[in-house]
């Protein structure tokens, strides 16, 4: 598994390792974390629940909410996955649990190249590989890095936002996406903003649809 | 009880595998019906696209951690001169993530 994407999200691990240390989690808390929500951005917000004493339910909204975004992403991915009348619902649903953010845009991207039989099973070896990976590294970085300068934890940082706007820009095959990449990226802040908890919900559903009805519009009355 | 051992993993069990995985396999029932070529799809991958844009840009400009303590002009220059790397070099990723850690690296040095 030694390719871009998993550098990138082991880099990012790794730097979550360090975070997790910091915040008094045990090796064990960690690792079940990493393995079982698989999504950094809600790892990072339930670290912060655990550590700050949050309810349960509390807790469980947090992340939740700050989830929500991989409905849309699975929905996305599930047509380009299945092989019609024959791949089974439980074969998706364990499937299912590898989708994040690195493995969706790598997905989008290179699917379409291959047959359809084979795009399933390439992305459970894909989804498995990697999160065994990266689940082995955040174990060793935890034990290892004790303390690592701000400069190479934030360079560490910086890798998965530009990994994930390269490779987003290469996955976006219509121009709806490559719309909707860019209104994303201007909304983002100001729902950041203005609608904190639900930003990521809220600029999907506005930079999504005005991206769909823009180009649909566009598309329909050409100069 | 956060004294008790096992309750940080009843935490991670509930709050974190339960209310992640959920959407993970509502997305699985819901995008089971959807053909490839419809136009639902085609919003929904817009609406997809967008969300993990503004998870970059969140990234980017309200980073959490030791990120936060670059500048944030800087951090902006280096993901945008990663990018434009990227669309010049004939779309390879590898370039545009190596240019802005330069940038960045280099950037706050200087600073």
């Amino acid at each position: 598994m030694i390719s871009i994407p998993a550098m990138i999200l082991t880099a990012a691990f790794v730097g979550y390792a360090g975070l997790a240390r910091e915040s008094g989690l045990s090796l064990g808390e960690t690792l079940a974390m990493t393995g079982m929500v698989w999504a950094l951005p809600s790892i990072v917000v339930l670290t912060g629940a655990i550590t700050g004493g949050a309810s349960l339910l509390a807790a469980a909204v947090a992340v939740a909410l700050a989830s929500v975004r991989l409905m849309p992403m699975t929905v996305a991915l599930m047509p380009m996955l299945k092989v019609e009348g024959r791949t089974k619902r439980w074969h998706l649903l364990v499937a299912s649990h590898f989708v994040a953010v690195t493995a969706w845009v790598y997905a989008m991207k290179n699917l379409p190249d291959l047959p359809r039989e084979a795009r399933l099973p390439f992305f459970l070896g894909f989804g498995g590989g990697i999160t065994s990976f990266v689940f082995v590294m955040t174990g060793v970085s935890y034990l290892l890095i004790e303390d690592m300068p701000a400069i190479v934890a934030g360079a560490l940082f910086l890798l998965t936002p530009v990994y994930f706007t390269c490779s987003l820009w290469g996955a976006s095959r219509l121009s709806s996406d490559k719309a909707a990449m860019i209104l994303g990226l201007v909304l983002g802040p100001i729902f950041f903003v203005a609608v904190p908890g639900l930003d990521l919900l809220w600029t999907g559903l506005a930079g999504g649809t005005v991206a769909y009805l823009g180009v649909k519009g566009y598309g329909r009355f050409p100069r | 009880m956060s004294e008790l051992w096992w309750w940080p993993y009843v935490m991670i069990v509930v709050a974190g595998w339960l209310a992640t995985d959920i959407w993970r396999w509502l997305g699985v029932i819901v995008g089971n019906r959807l053909r490839e070529d419809s136009e639902i799809l085609i919003w929904v991958r817009a609406v997809a696209t967008a969300l993990v844009a503004g998870v970059i840009s969140r990234l980017i400009l309200f980073p959490t951690g030791a990120l936060g303590t670059s500048p944030l002009a800087l951090r902006i220059a280096a993901a945008a001169t990663g990018f434009l790397a990227f669309l010049y070099f004939r779309q390879r990723v590898v370039v545009g993530v190596l240019v802005a850690e330069v940038v960045l690296i280099a950037g706050w040095y200087l600073l």
